[in-house]
């Protein structure tokens, strides 16, 4: 318990002033700026602006505001944020409200992404509530004349334990005071057995706004005078604009028409109108001629990749391979996949007073602020941009250039404007899921063990390369393009789990592909390869909750295992499919997914999330590729671009494993990276044929099949 | 060329001025500032625009604002009776059948439509009546869960809409 003056006020009255300001009256609780415990996920946490705000508010009613930085897309944080406050202030969860992504009122953040909320931001943001529930007991001491050791809180109410009759409420306390706390100690956080309301299942609190239509998402905004705007777009990446003749646009009613340098776009009051008056605009552009497409993209990254670097080795690989009875050698490769979140990129910009109010569909609303901000020439305290509900990330909301778009064309238009892309810009401006290829020399020895292990990646990254098995000689290298070599045509990034789905698939097929030559039970395999306590605990739970049958794989049951580390949480799934072996095609009957995620914040949230991962990784696994031919992107719509479908759904269980001991982990992208491997293993099961490319069509199936 | 169109709207009588071959969706989320009505794909691939006209799911980006002359059309914003949600919404609640929520309206009005035409819709039903709707998150599951639990309460005879 901290001793310190309650109403201790932290060093700089202007920052202190202005924060008051903003918040209203109160307590406010904000964060250190030199972050003494360490818990800012930025690597440059040292360039976090200074003008902080408030991490959460006491109201003079009682009322309780949490702050975030963090944005909702549907991953559930807006439900979450609020059980880990309420339950550290020692408040009804009823009574916190959240604030999410509003740049002039929320604790900066550096994005929303790589399941972090929980891990990272949750032990801050308990800090926070628990430094309020200190500083209010203080206060409570003063106020009754009690000692605080003799003090007790419950539902915002601090009483005497040995005379109930001497107590006050939270509101009481805050009311008529203006108390700007700085985080600097290290208040205790609650044990799990403490727990009131984190642990238990949440409901989203979200729903009744989303099922009545009442949930505003960044194109849903409104003001007055607004335009909506069409940006002439070229027909392939590369492609330059030669000349463009705007006099027909021009014509329609109504229309405004802005050429700002690279930008050409068409205002009008109403959407549809605009895109009209678009396809008005007489344009020409100069097509590089690439001959790169999605048939032979593998053959160029493997041509221009560098040697790359050892991120991981043991043992003497020469040493692995003399001691190898048998050894095995695949080449697996995977596509471009699309993020392809129902919602696309929306913004609307206002400019007003010399500030520019953004409302965009964003993962990072602070980095959105500082790119309009450079862009239209204001400073960043000339900007807030707000986050409304954002229709699906899986980290393609992270460029922020629709927010720039809509700043620079209400800037040059004098009025409000929104910029919403169509599906088809959507997937073009996509930062896809880089396609990759991962090569993995291994063999096992004569008793069945693998002898050695060397696996490089190229192309996908970094994230789950490393292998987690017992191995005593093995070597994990990272490769990218060479000095000088241009990997991709067009934007690539993070995508739900970055890397690691990509190298799960392919080294989970492999130590299945081990587990087939040594004759063994791939479970059975996996676990004699283990000794990390925590993934032997969760495939051990995998396999009862399935009833595992052990048998040599394949076995023809068509049953696949995979696991994989991901954002600190462990996860094993197993599947079971129906391969027709005359057309390739895969029907997912059953998944399993079990994890260990450490401790469980909401148990209901992080269900949902696994379920989730399950059904969107069915995608990227069996049908999701984005197709293209030198810069022009050919799969531009959901008709070409096969998303997973009520049809294609198997039964999906979840199981989380209790793992109190261990801190929260990461929850919205774990399960997601075992779904290529699973797949890929099942049909293996099932058919005696390997596949190696993702995503595993029917025709690639088939292909694999003949092949057996 | 612009013509005056009136049609009932959640209930209410609207009358505009608009090209004929404008498209529903548009209008509905900009003259008519009903914006639960969500773009997603512009074809008629995804569902996100899914509304009821004369009870029955139409997709309003494909729709032309002239063919819905005289009718009544129904979006997320109407489906409540006040206060009282209609049972698919009360179960996608119940049920957690959304994430990001951005797919929910047509989900929900194309099952509302299902469950009009199919009270008691097997699994299988489900699966197809909602097959061309599409949810990015991975809801599906919830959302057949949820259907089959509105259908539950519908059949059961308890007041609804």
């Amino acid at each position: 318990m901290s001793t310190t003056d309650p109403a201790t006020l932290f060093s700089t009255p202007q920052s202190r002033r202005a924060f008051l300001k903003q918040v209203g009256g109160g307590i406010a609780v904000v964060v250190t700026f030199s972050d003494p415990l360490g818990l800012l996920e930025s690597a440059t946490a040292s360039n976090v602006p200074t003008d902080f705000n408030a991490f959460l508010r006491i109201a003079p009613d009682g009322g309780v505001t949490c702050f975030t930085g963090k944005i909702e897309m549907g991953q559930g944080p807006i439900t979450s944020l609020v059980q880990m406050m309420a339950d550290e202030l020692e408040v009804p969860y009823e009574r916190v409200d959240i604030i999410m992504g509003d740049t002039d009122r929320c604790p900066w953040d550096q994005g929303t992404w790589g399941s972090l909320t929980t891990r990272r931001f949750g032990p801050l943001l308990r800090t926070a509530a628990a430094e309020a529930r200190q500083v209010l007991v203080a206060l409570a001491s003063e106020r009754l004349d009690v000692p605080i050791s003799r003090l007790h809180v419950e539902n915002g109410v601090v009483f005497d334990r040995k005379n109930q009759r001497m107590r006050v409420t939270y509101g009481e306390l805050a009311r008529g005071k203006s108390i700007a706390r700085h985080l600097k100690v290290d208040p205790k956080l609650k044990d799990v057995s403490q727990f009131r309301i984190m642990g238990q299942p949440k409901l989203r609190r979200d729903s009744l706004a989303k099922v009545t239509g009442q949930a505003e998402y960044a194109a849903d905004i409104r003001v007055p005078g607004m335009l909506y705007a069409k940006i002439l777009r070229p027909p392939a990446h590369g492609a330059r604009l030669k000349k463009a003749d705007t006099s027909r646009a021009r014509k329609v009613d109504g229309v405004r028409v802005v050429e700002d340098g690279d930008l050409i776009a068409v205002l009008h009051e109403l959407p549809d109108v605009a895109e009209e008056a678009l396809g008005r605009i007489a344009a020409e552009f100069d097509e590089p001629q690439v001959r790169l497409s999605d048939a032979n993209i593998h053959e160029h990254l493997m041509r221009i990749a560098s040697n790359g670097r050892i991120t991981d080795r043991g043992g003497n690989l020469d040493r692995g391979r003399a001691l190898a009875k048998r050894a095995i050698e695949t080449t697996y490769f995977d596509g471009y996949v699309a993020h392809a979140p129902m919602e696309t990129h929306a913004a609307l910009a206002q400019i007003e007073n010399g500030k520019c109010t953004v409302w965009a569909s964003t993962q990072n609303p602070f980095g959105a602020r500082e790119k309009v901000a450079r862009a239209i020439g204001f400073s960043e305290r000339q900007v807030r941009v707000i986050t409304p509900f954002v229709g699906g990330g899986f980290g393609g909301k992270t460029g922020n250039v629709q927010a720039v778009e809509a700043a620079r064309l209400a800037k040059a238009a004098g009025l409000p404007v929104q910029v919403m892309r169509s599906r088809e810009e959507e997937f073009f401006y996509d930062t896809f899921r880089p396609a990759a290829v991962v090569h993995i020399r291994s063999g096992i020895d004569g008793a069945g063990r693998i002898a050695f292990w060397d696996y490089e990646v190229l192309f996908a990254g970094k994230r789950g390369a490393a292998h987690f098995y017992d191995i005593p000689h093995h070597r994990t290298a990272v490769r990218s393009q060479a000095p000088g070599e241009r990997a991709h045509l067009f934007g690539t990034g993070a995508w739900r789990a970055p890397a690691n789905n990509t190298n799960t698939f392919a080294r989970e097929s492999q130590i299945n592909a081990m587990a087939a030559a040594a004759g063994a039970d791939p479970i059975a395999f996996r676990l004699k390869h283990l000794k990390d306590p925590r993934m032997i605990r969760v495939l051990k739970a995998a396999a009862r909750r399935f009833d595992w049958k052990p048998a040599p794989t394949p076995s023809q049951r068509g049953l696949g295992v995979a696991c994989g580390i991901d954002a600190g949480t462990y996860v094993a799934a197993i599947a079971e499919v129906d391969v027709d072996p005359t057309t390739g095609e895969v029907d997912v009957k059953r998944v399993l997914s079990a994890q260990d995620m450490g401790i469980v914040i909401n148990p209901q949230g992080a269900t949902i999330q696994m379920e989730g991962c399950v059904t969107m990784g069915l995608g990227y696994a069996l049908s999701e590729e984005v197709h293209f031919q030198g810069g022009a992107i050919l799969d531009t719509n959901f008709h070409r671009y096969e998303i997973p479908r009520f049809s294609g759904l198997p039964e999906i269980e979840t199981v989380l494993v209790e793992a109190n001991d261990i801190p929260p982990q990461g929850g919205g992208e774990p399960a997601i990276v075992v779904m290529g491997g699973v797949i890929a293993n099942a049909i293996h099961d099932a058919t005696g044929a390997r596949p190696k490319r993702m995503p595993m069509t029917p025709a690639r199936v088939k292909a694999a099949i003949r092949e057996a | 060329m612009a013509a005056t169109i009136s049609f009932r709207l959640n209930g209410e009588r609207v009358r505009l001025k608009a090209d004929d071959s404008r498209k529903l969706l548009w209008v509905l989320r900009t003259e008519l500032g009903q914006t639960g009505t969500k773009y997603g794909c512009g074809r008629g691939s995804c569902g996100a625009c899914v509304v009821l006209v004369d009870g029955e799911p139409r997709r309003s980006c494909m729709a032309d604002i002239g063919s819905v002359r005289g009718k009544e059309v129904v979006t997320i914003e109407g489906l409540a009776k006040g206060e009282t949600l209609h049972p698919v919404q009360k179960a996608f609640i119940e049920h957690d059948a959304l994430q990001c929520g951005f797919c929910t309206p047509g989900m929900i009005l194309t099952a509302v439509g299902l469950l009009r035409s199919k009270p008691r819709p097997t699994r299988a039903d489900i699966v197809e009546g909602m097959d061309r709707n599409l949810c990015r998150c991975g809801a599906q599951k919830r959302i057949i869960t949820a259907i089959e639990a509105a259908s539950h309460e519908l059949a059961s005879g308890k007041p609804t809409t």
